[in-house]
């Protein structure tokens, strides 16, 4: 019984020994900032700074490479942090959401073919571009939703993608999952946005969809400055949005939303207006 | 005595009791038909003919561009009314000229007959390239191309396929029955461009009148009637070879590589008539079955003719119909609109009710390996599919993704209704998509 016991705890001892005169001498050195920045960032991954996870970007930042207000999971904090550890000053950087320009869900927007396939939306367009009859509108088979990491996107009944803007970081992935690029990024403060994504003609728009945006120029002469069109689609200014929101009750298709304040719209169907959170 | 066959596979009801016993029916021409100008695996022909013109049946209406291309010819005399694109079975629209048939049928005057004894195996390649031949049996890979193999692969075995494993499909079938000699005559040329001793023509037992057929058409040639047991997918070329040679096709190679070309009895027969009459591919036999339409036929249908037509045809729909399937049910492909065109690959049109038609909610796998143990590569669809689901693209490839043929034959199998081939051919492009980049 001794003897085992003196004997593994020989063994123990040994062992301990070598691990800790390994450890001292083949101890990899790290650089102390890189390592203080690892622990100030969020850890989540995401990729959004360009780098392949928090870790990259730890070492990018601490030799200079990127700069540390990259990380929008983050945000203001975290740049501020890692600032701090670099001894720098930095200018804060406006905080982005995800916008899904979509708002024409199962009832109100037409579909091609009724799709039986994969539930992805990237397997869903190599399918005949789509179920959807709108080159743009949202597939609303959730691709989006399992590239969110922070679980910020949800799909509605009617299959329309719905970003929770208090949850989304704007890290962007969503954008990256998308095969229609119906999900924008825009400056949280803006709330007021076109959510349509179709460039065809009004006609055309107007066959499948009964939300969607026909280009006819009423919010850009209501709000000059706050509206652009571009090939038959309005969108919203972002730099000068200020007073964006007075076309919401002017624009013929309801295609024009609040974000967060749905207060305004004379709205004919209150299930569909993407919701605030 | 045991047939030969490959390992894994399963036996779906083949439903081909329908049309097996109906002798093929040529089809009217439609009021206007729509060539694509892609109808082979490859680069799409090129249109080299104006709106307005008259052309003759068989007259060439695209130019093959490319080594991996074939020419397109006009399936009838008319007027060419439109080039423009059109709907396309792949489900977008793709450049296509539209022909207004006159009716008289009348053919190209530059066609001639050939005595295939007088050619060597190079200018018989190039006839068939220029007839625009191309598998029939649904991939339309161009036949030329398949014909020529490498200096460095000696080719010892020609495999005719008469398997038609796809369940209600019958075209190869009556073909057989009612053209044997024509098949026969296409199989010998083939023989001749090879110059290979060993000829095998295989066909599923499921189809005994075929059989005996051949055997009495073949017994003064030296081509072999091997019966196979039924089993899908046993058409599959890679399969075929399995069951006939006991060869394996290594991952990631062609045929060619173990000594094997396969080519389809359709393909016999249009090579025949394009060596013995002069005649291109402009037309095929076309499977119009399943429950949705009310006398389903066996058609010989004019290239470009569109689905409505052979729909009525056919006595039109039984019913709502649920599913329009290209090709057979298995692997072929549903289309979203009765506008698109037979094309050279259109081996059936299946129409399937909406009741017909159960579609079940995926549930967890069981790890019950039932995918695994009917997958004729031997791959592991479930853990491919897993990895497509968590897009581990690379992971995905180390399990030999690409390899998959996609017959289908594991999500047949799934009690669990997992869509698994549906997401290995996701990850397969993926994959594509990531060995170009890297």
């Amino acid at each position: 019984m001794l003897a085992a016991v003196a004997c593994l705890g020989g063994i123990g001892l040994v062992a301990a020994t070598a691990l800790g005169i390994a450890a001292k001498k083949f101890a990899v050195e790290v650089d102390p900032k890189e390592a203080a920045i690892l622990a100030a960032l969020p850890g989540v991954n995401c990729g959004a700074c360009g780098e392949p996870g928090c870790s990259g970007y730890a070492r990018a930042v601490a030799e200079g490479r990127l700069a540390p207000n990259l990380c929008p999971p983050g945000g203001q904090q975290t740049a501020e942090a890692l600032a701090a550890i670099l001894g720098i000053k930095i200018t804060a950087k406006e905080p982005a959401v995800a916008v899904v320009i979509c708002q024409g869900g199962d009832d109100l927007a037409r579909q091609k073919y009724h799709y039986l396939g994969l539930e992805d939306c990237n397997a869903a367009q190599k399918l005949a571009g789509g179920p959807k009859s709108c080159p743009g509108g949202c597939l609303g088979l959730g691709s989006c939703v399992r590239a969110c990491l922070f679980g910020a996107i949800t799909i509605t009944s009617e299959h329309l993608a719905v970003i929770d803007r208090d949850k989304c970081t704007g890290c962007e992935q969503c954008l990256k999952s998308c095969p229609r690029q119906v999900m924008i990024m825009a400056p949280k403060a803006v709330t007021t946005h076109v959510l349509c994504n179709s460039h065809d003609k009004g006609a055309e728009v107007r066959k499948y969809c009964q939300v969607g945006c026909i280009g006819c120029n009423i919010c850009k002469k209501t709000v000059p400055e706050a509206y652009t069109i571009d090939n038959f689609l309005a969108r919203v200014n972002y730099t000068q949005a200020d007073h964006a929101a007075r076309a919401i009750a002017k624009c013929p298709m309801n295609c024009i939303r609040d974000l967060v304040d749905n207060s305004s719209v004379g709205d004919p169907d209150p299930k569909t207006t993407a919701p605030a959170d | 005595m045991k047939l030969p066959t490959f390992p894994g596979g399963i036996h779906p009801p083949d439903n081909k009791a329908t049309t097996a016993g109906k002798a093929i029916v040529n089809c009217p021409l439609p009021n206007e038909l729509i060539v694509p100008m892609l109808q082979h695996i490859g680069a799409p022909a090129e249109c080299c003919v104006t709106v307005g013109q008259q052309v003759a049946k068989g007259e060439q209406i695209g130019t093959a561009v490319g080594p991996v291309s074939v020419p397109i010819h006009a399936p009838t005399s008319g007027e060419v009314i439109a080039i423009e694109p059109r709907l396309h079975p792949v489900g977008r629209p793709l450049p296509a000229v539209v022909i207004r048939p006159d009716g008289d049928e009348r053919w190209h005057e530059g066609l001639q007959a050939c005595d295939p004894d007088s050619l060597n195996p190079d200018e018989l390649r190039q006839l068939l390239r220029q007839a625009g031949i191309v598998g029939l049996g649904g991939a339309t890979f161009p036949t030329h191309i398949k014909l020529s193999p490498p200096p460095d692969r000696r080719i010892d075995t020609l495999i005719i396929n008469g398997v038609e494993c796809e369940p209600y499909l019958t075209g190869d079938h009556r073909l057989m029955l009612e053209e044997g000699s024509t098949i026969v005559d296409g199989i010998l040329i083939l023989r001749k461009i090879l110059g290979v001793d060993r000829v095998i023509l295989a066909i599923e037992n499921n189809k005994s009148d075929a059989i005996a057929v051949m055997r009495q058409l073949c017994t003064a040639t030296p081509i072999q009637v091997q019966p196979l047991p039924v089993k899908y997918p046993q058409g599959a070329e890679k399969q075929l070879i399995e069951a006939v040679t006991g060869r394996q096709v290594p991952s990631g190679k062609l045929p060619m590589d173990c000594g094997a070309v396969v080519q389809n009895v359709g393909t016999a027969a249009a090579v025949n008539t394009a060596v013995h009459l002069g005649r291109p591919l402009v037309e095929r036999i076309t499977t119009v079955t399943g429950t949705g339409v009310r006398s389903p036929k066996n058609l010989r249908v004019a290239i470009g003719t569109p689905l409505t037509h052979l729909i009525e045809q056919c006595g039109g729909f039984s019913d709502d119909p649920g599913k329009i399937i290209l090709g057979g049910p298995m692997m072929g492909n549903s289309q979203i609109s009765l506008e698109v065109p037979v094309i050279r690959g259109t081996s059936g049109l299946l129409v399937l009710r909406q009741q017909d038609i159960s579609v079940k909610k995926p549930g967890p796998c069981i790890r019950c390996g039932q995918c695994v143990k009917v997958c004729p590569i031997h791959l592991q669809p479930t853990v491919i599919a897993l990895c497509a689901r968590l897009g581990l693209v690379e992971k995905a490839d180390s399990h030999n993704a690409l390899d998959c043929i996609e017959c289908g034959c594991c999500t047949y199998q799934c009690p669990a209704t997992l869509p698994l081939v549906q997401s290995i051919r996701e990850i397969k492009g993926a994959i594509m998509e990531h060995k170009r980049k890297h």
